[in-house]
């Protein structure tokens, strides 16, 4: 038994190891440098838990086969204090490298400032689609309310018809945006939460119903990227899906002002 | 404080009939074997729910025949529908997490051995103990209706956020009778778990023998008592958040709900509430919760690991306090369970900070495990073999939380499998290997025969390599950025190329149920044909080997124990017994 608990703990370490290496699943490319700067913070945070984690199972597989009855005489020892010092202190600088690192993206996410002159696009969520809407040529959002809202007729948010703001404003089915060009999403909800979720972006936030909340980014590669509903929002999450479209500022010019002249 | 008159201040009068014997027994042994035989009913129930859920992700278009009859309207023509995958999976989630991972370990053994372990007679409060089963059992049937009558029940899972959750039937099915019977079924575990909290955390204070030091005690009890008192805090919050919830569902109010909703076509403008603040009344229960979930099982490790090694446990103290420091700490990380949920992202860098601060003790109380068996001489017998497991699993889960806990890491990760895959390693794997721990322990002493030794083998082998190949798939599938709570890969072609890996797992998880089938075989042989047990076969220290198996009705028989020696005192007797009861006089250190 001795043994099977040895070869077992070091195949744990083994096959855990290869199974996180990057081989079998992984994340998607990465399309902003935050999301590349989270990739680096992220194999930090695996190479040194995955040092611990490897290290404990050595250590059990030596225990199990070194201490047996027929090889060990009784021992009353109650153990030093040291060790516990030292793990408590290897911890706490674990803890303090991994901080510095994510808490440093965190800032860079939903702290600092933004940059400056984003395009601010709203998502809006409900069950199971999103309504993306542009602020159109004046820059500035139509005033909404419950009483306008027509999902058949093209209305999903309920624009204030009698709102000069809100004329031009363009709504789409996907969040198409230009290439390295800072947005600022402004997330919500008609009904119940739901979360928007870019793999590619390394990015995620809840749609609350009653406010708006915020998601920054900057994309810096071409491409049409899946958007999963990330938070249970009943029957029809797993289908409620858009696309993050990534495009050239010619391409994104273009599909707007088609929106405009078709209205 | 603790003396030897003690010992009567709870007698109750030894019981005759059959029903205030075994059914409406004041007796904590009962009460405790109640407790553990609803978490085996409960385990079973949501390990059924589970592999219907894993079947369906296999083969999202099969047909599950008499899936319709048991559900009617979940399965037209036989294929599981998302709604129904949604209420197994709430039933699934709040089955396990609270009538199986809060009950076994605590409730279970707590109450079987807690009394025992200090010398008591029985707990503070013998007859709140017996309400605290029952309305435990109550809550249980609440749920289980929930399922029956609501045609299915509520698919928002066990965490129920609202609006989902408040609103009623027009945001899903099952979301309102099933959901109102969810919540009413919360409240009563609420109250149940409170009512035990005081048992447990009186019972510790006042009834410990003479002898029986705060320092003296085992580990398994320190756990148990932190456990009692998380409980008393976590669970009047949730019940408030739970009262809450069911105003908001029934009475028309808005606490959570905000103004302006439109579903399903339909205006739902009550006054205006929000949905976070149920998050944060949640989860402030609902991470202390996960502590109230494992300190009893770093309790019953310890103990195990120390029994087993022949050794005394590696800083005894500095386990205590760290189990404290961790049970306190816990307290103040719920936030990370929010990250992304919209509150101000100034408030995650102290989430962050302290939760992954709660490494240090967690760390702490992991070193005391390899420290206890360096130099000891290890004994492979069950209860042995399912520690032994619970350390790996556990520094493995534990590593998947410091991943969690960086706010900028969990934008990525959260509502990923990466978490599914986490708490089921955590919680799914490290506790239930704790609670298998306690059962082929203390079986034993319940019922004075041994379990068979070969199958507990078998039983521990393959329910550590099953677990390992389910949950530490899912770490990865949450890697590729798999969103958890969907009910198939269909609709997303990054998912559908991910599908292989749902059809893997789900053949390690039937795997992973048909090894606990030799469980309850091991359990059912040995209750009726076991080898018969010594008094100690496991040559333990601690109070309740050194009284019969089975033990009598008043479980020392009138005669109060008198400690002389700490609960770990092996390792250092000479001549043909390695270990020193706790009660013996002799050679007494402090």
């Amino acid at each position: 038994m001795a043994w099977v608990f040895c070869v077992a703990f070091l195949l744990t370490a083994v096959l855990i190891v290869f199974a996180f290496s990057g081989d079998v699943l992984w994340f998607p490319a990465a399309v902003s440098e935050f999301a590349r700067d989270y990739d680096d913070h992220f194999v930090l945070t695996l190479v040194l838990t995955g040092f611990f984690f490897v290290l404990v199972h050595i250590v059990l597989a030596f225990i199990v086969v070194r201490f047996r009855p027929s090889t060990t005489p009784r021992s009353a020892w109650r153990g030093n204090m040291r060790w516990v010092w030292a793990t408590a202190g290897t911890m706490a600088l674990l803890d303090l490298g991994l901080a510095l690192g994510s808490e440093e993206l965190w800032g860079r996410l939903h702290l600092n400032e933004g940059a400056a002159n984003p395009i601010v696009v709203q998502a809006i969520g409900q069950q199971f689609v999103w309504n993306m809407r542009y602020p159109g040529p004046d820059g500035e959002f139509g005033r909404t309310d419950l009483r306008f809202v027509n999902d058949e007729m093209g209305n999903p948010l309920g624009v204030d018809p009698d709102d000069p703001a809100g004329r031009d404003d363009i709504n789409f089915p996907t969040l198409v945006v230009p290439v390295d060009r800072p947005i600022e999403l402004k997330l919500g909800s008609k009904d119940v939460l739901h979360s928007f979720f870019v793999r590619e972006l390394r990015l995620k936030q809840d749609a609350v119903p009653g406010i708006l909340t915020t998601l920054r980014f900057t994309a810096d590669t071409v491409g049409r990227y899946e958007v999963p509903c990330a938070e249970l929002c009943g029957l029809g999450h797993q289908r409620m899906r858009t696309f993050l479209e990534v495009v050239e500022q010619s391409e994104y010019d273009a599909r707007l002002q088609e929106y405009l002249d078709l209205r | 404080m603790s003396e030897a008159a003690s010992i009567h201040a709870v007698t109750h009068a030894a019981p005759r009939s059959f029903i205030t014997r075994w059914v409406f027994s004041r007796d904590h042994k009962v009460v405790g074997m109640q407790y553990i035989g609803l978490a085996i009913l409960a385990a079973l129930t949501g390990m059924l729910l589970s592999l219907l859920m894993r079947a369906h992700l296999a083969a999202p278009e099969a047909v599950i025949p008499f899936l319709d009859t048991v559900f009617p309207g979940g399965a037209p023509d036989g294929v599981m529908s998302p709604e129904l995958y949604l209420g197994l999976m709430t039933m699934h989630g709040t089955i396990m997490v609270f009538f199986v991972l809060t009950t076994a370990l605590q409730g279970g053994f707590g109450n079987y051995a807690l009394p025992i372990q200090i010398g008591a007679e029985d707990m503070a409060f013998p007859t709140l103990n017996m309400l605290s089963f029952w309305v435990t059992l109550a809550s249980y049937l609440v749920m289980m209706s929930a399922i029956v009558l609501a045609g299915g029940g509520p698919i928002s899972g066990w965490t129920a956020y609202p609006p989902l959750s408040a609103v009623g039937e027009i945001a899903g099915p099952g979301l309102g009778l099933g959901q109102v019977l969810w919540i009413v079924s919360i409240a009563l575990f609420c109250l149940a778990s409170m009512m035990a909290s005081i048992n447990f955390i009186v019972t510790t204070i006042q009834l410990r023998a003479s002898g029986m030091t705060m320092m003296r005690m085992p580990l398994t009890v320190w756990g148990w008592f932190t456990t009692g008192v998380m409980s008393l805090v976590a669970f009047a919050v949730l019940l408030a958040g739970g009262l809450l919830l069911l105003l908001d569902q029934v009475a028309g109010t808005s606490f959570f709900i905000p103004a302006g909703l439109i579903i399903s076509d339909q205006v739902i403008d009550r006054g205006g509430g929000s949905p976070i603040l149920f998050q944060h009344l949640l989860w402030f229960f609902g991470h202390p919760e996960v502590y109230i979930i494992i300190v009893p099982a770093l309790g019953v490790v310890s103990h195990i690991l120390a029994v087993g090694s022949r050794k005394p446990v590696f800083c005894y103290k500095a386990v205590v306090i760290a189990m404290a420091v961790l049970s306190t700490l816990g307290f103040f990380v719920w936030g990370h369970h929010m990250f992304v949920s919209g509150m101000s992202p100034f408030s995650a860098i102290p989430f962050s900070l302290l939760t992954i601060a709660i490494s240090i003790p967690a760390g702490v109380i992991a070193i005391t495990w390899p420290g206890t068996l360096w130099r000891g001489r290890l004994h492979y017998h069950a209860p042995m073999l399912f520690a032994l497991g619970f350390v790996s699993y556990f520094v493995t889960g534990g590593m998947g939380g410091l991943f969690l806990g960086q706010a900028a890491l969990d934008v990525y990760l959260h509502d990923t499998y990466f978490v599914v895959g986490h708490f089921h390693v955590i919680m799914g794997m490290s506790a239930v290997l704790a609670t298998f721990a306690a059962t082929y322990f203390w079986f034993p002493k319940m019922f004075g025969r041994r379990m068979n030794e070969t199958l507990a083998k078998a039983h521990f082998w393959l329910t550590f390599v099953g677990g390992y190949a389910i949950f530490i798939s899912m770490h990865i599938q949450g890697l590729a950025g798999h969103p958890r709570r969907y009910s198939d890969t269909t609709a997303f072609a990054f998912l559908r190329e991910m599908q292989w890996s749902h059809e893997y797992i789900t053949l390690a998880s039937y795997g992973l149920a048909a090894a606990q089938l030799i469980f309850l075989a091991n359990l059912l042989w040995s209750f009726f044909g076991g080898k018969k047990a010594a008094g100690n076969p496991w040559e333990a220290t601690t109070l309740e080997w050194s009284i019969p198996s089975p033990p009598p009705h008043d479980n020392f028989a009138g005669v109060a124990p008198r400690v002389a020696r700490g609960a770990y005192e092996y390792g250092s007797a000479s001549g043909e017994r390695d270990y020193v009861m706790q009660t013996d006089e002799a050679e007494a250190r402090a």
